[in-house]
């Protein structure tokens, strides 16, 4: 037994991380979207890069290029130099993809981890603390029963011109616009959380460690956080999804980013009016949309699986 | 692990313990009553002993053993163990306190996080309550893990990978992690196999020896009880109705529930098996939120007399070191009067 144990002493543990990423690969839509969203997130970040066109330069002479692929099929306008075609003053299709991605894939991100961080702290101190529970969840239904689109329109009529004013136009409309999307969407988070946290709450592990005396801080993070993945990993990526949305709806509106400021949502909301003719300036941005968010599911539902030990089967 | 010795220093002191849970009602969410799911229960738990606490299903056990630790806020009484009064101390002092007493969970399964290693589940009292450095804390979690009979290979596995009396085994560890003195025993064994009981039940009693330890083991397994404790309580209703060294209260039971309780233990050998008599109690417990006036048992006790339904029965030391509370034994301080009210009882019941 002594002798095992020596030898069993002297094998370092294997780091649980690589468990983790064992159990990943085997999900093939986990790592097929992981793949996906670096080839995307690497596209919108190095696109500038190798692809040097101007995404805001007006060229009325080359309007409404077809792409390449509709050029070499039949005779329209088009050309190797705008391989996307280019929209009806001008811009180069493929160059606005590269610089509206980045902004929504900015606005996405940001806003999910923003309404994902107020949903769980809301959720958990309702959950925990009986004394806030009723507050808190009164409070969430009050937010939840704002309508939400009119909110954020007089949030941007009322705090668009001191945010500009202070971090600059853009800056300061991707501040405004991320929290605005991040106040309005926490709510079904909170819920959902506060809904496990008391269920776990009176299992009997939280006993054990009140019983250790584990102070309440620890007892979240420790006991509670992790229990609660599953739900929070799911409500995060369907965020992303609607903050992505929310922004192309915002934008439609005319009360998100400028015009010259070009969002995936925005680019497909511009083209929807010519789409019969054009159907490549929806497909692109839309095609983009779609599957970022389809891969993040996938993802999402990798790593849920990957982060439980029971499915590692450990 | 003798008989109780009346000259050994008492670790715990319950005095008049009370865990009420208030019951709400109504449109205004209004106070309407309590469940007195312990009410006013005494006992010592001496050093070195195992205390056996029986009684059926939600007579209060396990509420007791909860707040013997302070897992609930007490209602009204005193717990002091090892000279502190635990049922009124800070938070913060409470939590200095929490090393010198532990527990042992019920269900193996819901007392350990599914999420986190065997390694990391009995580390945590260290990580609350130490300051030792990573490579000691991994030293004491496989001294413990040997203590409990586990291999020190699984530390890195998850509870959802072990059998329930392996389960079982680390919440043992985890509560001895931080040398305890005591150790509430939550009906450890009623979750597991027989076989796997017998085990558990074993590898507690090692651990004692070895750490000398002090147990409350709440358990509603008669003959298991019979095997590890020293002196036995009865609960009945959130009371203690008996309390009394092992083979004394085994071999002659005075309250009439105890009779009943141990009337119902099964017997092995068949042949004696068929001529056990039994003593069936009738209906049910009465509800903790509306316990019956008078004594607790007297809705279902085949020996009750009038004013069982009129008086609450005081616990009295009817022999050195057996207590109970009985309206029978009050009248035995005479020996006269015990076979008077017998005989009186027995005609009662013969009508």
């Amino acid at each position: 037994m002594t002798e095992t144990t020596q030898t069993q002493e002297a094998i370092p543990v294997r780091n649980q991380w690589w468990d983790v990423w064992d159990q990943f690969k085997t999900h093939r839509g986990a790592v097929i979207g992981g793949a996906f969203l670096i080839f995307i997130t690497l596209f919108v970040l190095l696109g500038p890069y190798l692809w040097q066109v101007d995404a805001q330069k007006l060229d009325i002479r080359n309007k409404d290029m077809r792409p390449f692929y509709v050029g070499l099929i039949s005779d329209v306008k088009w050309s190797w130099s705008r391989p996307l075609g280019t929209d009806h003053l001008g811009r180069d299709i493929m160059a606005n993809l590269i610089q509206g991605g980045q902004i929504s894939m900015a606005v996405g991100w940001t806003a999910m981890i923003l309404s994902l961080f107020l949903g769980t702290l809301i959720g958990v101190l309702a959950g925990f603390f009986k004394r806030l529970d009723g507050i808190l969840m009164r409070f969430t239904d009050l937010v939840l029963s704002l309508p939400l689109l009119p909110i954020l329109l007089v949030m941007m009529l009322l705090f668009r011109d001191p945010l500009r004013a202070a971090f600059g136009p853009e800056t300061g409309i991707f501040i405004l616009i991320v929290s605005g999307i991040g106040i309005t969407s926490w709510m079904h988070t909170a819920r959902i959380v506060r809904g496990d946290i008391l269920a776990i709450k009176e299992r009997e592990f939280v006993l054990a460690a009140r019983s250790i005396g584990t102070p309440p801080r620890r007892m979240i993070t420790r006991h509670l956080l992790p229990n609660v993945m599953s739900p929070i990993m799911v409500s995060a990526t369907l965020g992303l999804a609607s903050a992505i949305i929310t922004e192309s709806a915002l934008s439609f509106l005319g009360l998100g980013f400028p015009s010259d400021f070009p969002t995936w949502g925005k680019i497909l909301f511009d083209s929807v009016d010519r789409m019969a003719s054009f159907p490549e300036r929806v497909i692109w941005p839309g095609l983009c949309i779609s599957l970022t968010v389809l891969s993040v599911n996938y993802i999402g539902d990798g790593l849920r699986d990957a982060l439980d030990p029971r499915i590692r089967g450990l | 692990m003798l008989d109780a010795a009346p000259s050994k220093k008492p670790l715990v002191e319950v005095r008049n313990l009370k865990m009420h849970f208030p019951i709400y009602a109504g449109l205004l969410r209004r106070r309407v009553g309590e469940v007195k799911a312990v009410d006013g229960v005494s006992f010592d738990v001496y050093e070195g002993e195992t205390l056996g606490l029986v009684g059926e299903s939600g007579c209060g056990k396990s509420t007791c053993g909860r707040a013997l630790l302070r897992l609930y806020e007490v209602t009204d009484g005193s717990i002091t163990i090892d000279g502190v009064d635990i049922a009124t101390l800070s938070n913060s002092d409470l939590r200095e306190k929490r090393p010198t007493m532990q527990m042992v969970f019920q269900d193996p399964q819901a007392s350990l996080n599914p999420r986190m290693t065997v390694q990391a589940i009995i580390q945590e009292p260290l990580d609350e309550h130490t300051t030792l450095s990573t490579k000691e804390k991994q030293q004491k979690v496989y001294e413990l893990m040997d203590a409990v009979g586990l291999n020190r290979r699984f530390a890195g596995r998850y509870p959802h990978a072990f059998s329930g009396g392996q389960r079982q085994r680390i919440g043992i560890a985890r509560a001895l992690a931080l040398n305890p003195k005591f150790i509430v025993c939550d009906e450890p064994i009623a979750a597991l196999d027989v076989s796997i009981q017998a085990q558990v039940v074993n590898l507690l009693e090692d651990l004692q020896e070895q750490f000398g330890l002090t147990y409350l083991f709440i358990s509603h397994d008669l003959s298991m009880v019979r095997h590890i404790a020293t002196r036995v309580a009865v609960m009945y209703l959130g009371k203690i109705v008996e309390l009394a060294p092992r083979e004394a209260l085994y071999a002659s039971p005075l309250h009439p529930y105890t009779e009943a309780l141990l009337s119902a233990v099964p017997e092995p050998d068949p042949s004696l098996e068929a001529k056990v008599e039994r003593i069936i109690l009738q209906g049910d417990v009465p509800s903790p939120a509306n316990p019956p006036k008078g004594c607790n048992f007297c809705t279902r006790c085949p020996k009750v007399m009038p004013i069982c339904r009129e008086v609450e029965p005081q616990t009295r030391e009817v022999r050195p070191g057996h207590f109970a509370a009985c309206h029978l034994h009050e009248i035995t301080s005479q020996p006269a009067g015990k076979t008077a009210a017998q005989e009186a009882n027995e005609r009662q019941h013969g009508e």
